[in-house]
């Protein structure tokens, strides 16, 4: 969920110690939940890791209460921890639920929901095959929202600021750049040598569409003023373009990007599960058609930290080069 | 022709304008809609004079003529004898509103010209010299959102400033001041005229700024504007507001102005 940037109080430096009691709370909430994993009665078999789970649960509590406890430079750390508190309480409180209705008492049709504990033996024994599948779709998400978004700022840059190129990209962005990627997918496996070829082409267009629509606008509403300000003070129109124009653009060719990596994400993952054999539209293909479900749920969670990682990233990079602005929506 | 004023200070670098028979009309596509009716005006290097006229009268369009962002539909504006063609740093108009770029620190903001014109590494000085000018050398850094109104149009003051105009078109300036920092830049403006010796254009809808600020006040009637009387200000800088020759210019500009009855 968005928040607002407008700043919380600095809390006072030199503040006395005390105990974070909701820290205590979630460390009780992680030891509950290893307890509960390790010792309740299974409903339909024993799940493999179901010792290393709790293990893990019981580390993070001990963690927990040590941060929450102890002065000294793990006081910094529980401040810092703070805000995520009620988060850190939750988390093991829905993990039991899902342990509940999975495990312990089968409440979910077997094998579609897995346990957590499948999970953790999926990433403790199919790691290789996980990571190589997540470079795979690094890689070719790269390659496709890079060459997608320098063509997308090019070309809305050119078309915000010359009418005669506007005139010829603007009925190709007017046609091609609505269709949906994906329907394009089995026309591109065709006409490229590779599907790797190919998906790179329809991520980078599916990039490309919002990349430039977005550029475009931001050139084509910056105030005239702006022009008539550095057009006196004898700007070239190469110094309008470039010290004026796509400066004044960027807010919006940062929302451009956003979108733009939104639609990337859907187009890469059905053109993994299409035509590429790798990376993890790939694998999670592949998971479905060995009834893996837990190796499934696996690569979903990985897919979701890889897209939330990507945007996270990208917001990081736009609050640095727009710091100049103020009250933009934090990621 | 010389003002009282010009005769004590340094030689005026300021250039010579002349504005001849000067008409222009806006394209209103099926229409045009005629805002400058055969407009005469001179000025001598170093003078400021100032255009009074009821608001939308077609005072700021002259100023974007002279200021070469626009082409005249006909007449001529010469500066130092030659006609006007693309816009020049020695001409700079400065807006009514101060259009900081707000991606842009003040000192960016203010190295602009010298940066579009290539100058900039060499004479970076000339910009910290121009912040200490107006007084906004400890702002050198903010950005504009973090200004003041007053503060940002003297940041847009020292980016004109800086490229040392021969001549400064001045756009209602002020117009969107509180009146408390309105009657401290009028002061600004008159310091700065008389240290720089620029000639100085400066449009206006308030009689008392352009009585203050200038050594002749040409009233404009309405749309399409033409120019119905000159004022002779005889009064040497800095001026005091209840100066009776001030007073009576006053009296005689709301005249002109068909406001004479309300004052």
């Amino acid at each position: 969920m968005p928040t607002y940037s407008a700043e919380l109080p600095r809390r006072a430096a030199a503040r006395p110690f005390a105990v974070w009691k909701t820290g205590l709370l979630a460390a009780a909430g992680w030891l509950a939940f290893a307890l509960y994993s390790s010792e309740a009665p299974n409903a339909i078999r024993d799940w493999p890791y179901t010792r290393e789970l709790a293990n893990l649960s019981l580390a993070n509590a001990a963690l927990l209460a040590l941060i929450a406890l102890l002065p000294g430079p793990t006081a910094r750390l529980a401040e810092r921890l703070r805000p995520a508190g009620p988060w850190l309480l939750a988390l093991p409180l829905l993990l039991g639920l899902w342990q509940l209705a999975t495990a312990k008492l089968g409440l979910l049709p077997v094998p579609f929901f897995a346990p957590p504990q499948a999970l953790l033996e999926v990433y403790a024994e199919d790691w290789p095959r996980l990571a190589e599948s997540l470079l795979h779709s690094f890689w070719l998400l790269a390659n496709g929202v890079l060459l997608g978004s320098v063509f997308g700022f090019v070309a809305g840059v050119s078309i915000g600021w010359s009418q005669r190129i506007g005139y010829w990209l603007h009925p190709v962005l007017r046609i091609l750049g609505p269709v949906p990627s994906t329907a394009l997918l089995p026309i591109c496996f065709f006409i490229f040598p590779s599907s790797w070829g190919a998906s790179v082409f329809l991520i980078a267009l599916a990039t490309w569409f919002p990349v430039t629509v977005l550029t475009w606008s931001g050139v084509a509403s910056v105030d005239r003023a702006y022009y008539d300000v550095a057009r006196t003070l004898g700007a070239s129109e190469r110094f309008l373009i470039f010290r004026v124009a796509i400066p004044a653009a960027l807010p919006h060719v940062f929302v451009g990007l956003f979108m733009g990596l939104g639609a990337s994400f859907s187009v890469l993952v059905v053109a993994e599960m299409m035509g590429v054999k790798a990376g993890l539209g790939w694998y999670l293909q592949w998971a479905q058609g060995w009834a893996a479900y837990a190796n499934m749920y696996a690569a979903l969670l990985v897919m979701a930290l890889l897209c939330s990682g990507l945007i996270t990233a990208l917001f990081l990079i736009r609050d640095r080069v727009l710091s100049w602005q103020k009250g933009a929506v934090k990621w | 022709m010389v003002s009282a004023s010009l005769k004590t200070a340094a030689p005026a670098r300021g250039l010579h304008l002349e504005v001849k028979n000067l008409s222009h009309a806006f394209d209103l596509g099926k229409t045009s809609l005629p805002v400058l009716n055969q407009v005469d005006l001179s000025l001598q290097p170093g003078e400021s004079v100032a255009l009074l006229g009821p608001s939308g009268c077609g005072k700021s369009t002259l100023l974007r003529l002279v200021a070469g962002l626009e082409a005249p539909l006909s007449g001529q504006i010469l500066v130092d004898g030659q006609p006007v063609g693309a816009p020049d740093p020695s001409r700079i108009l400065v807006f009514q509103d101060p259009t900081l770029y707000p991606w842009r620190t003040v000192w960016d903001n203010v190295a602009l010209g010298l940066q579009a014109r290539g100058l900039i590494n060499s004479q970076r000085e000339r910009v910290d010299a121009a912040l200490a000018k107006v007084g906004l050398g400890e702002f050198r850094d903010a950005y504009p959102r973090q200004l003041s109104g007053g503060m940002a149009q003297r940041a847009a003051l020292a980016r004109a400033l800086v490229n040392e105009p021969r001549l400064l078109l001045l756009d209602e300036p002020l117009g969107k001041l509180d009146s408390l920092t309105r009657i401290a830049m009028q002061g600004e403006l008159i310091r700065l005229w008389q240290q720089q010796r620029y000639s100085s254009l400066l449009v206006t809808h308030d009689v008392e700024e352009a009585l203050l600020l200038s050594d002749r006040v040409l009233v404009f009637s309405n749309r399409p504007a033409r120019i119905l009387a000159e004022l002779k200000v005889e009064r040497d800088y800095p001026r005091h507001r209840d100066d009776p020759h001030l007073v009576e210019l006053r009296q005689q500009a709301l005249e002109l102005l068909g406001l004479g009855s309300s004052w």
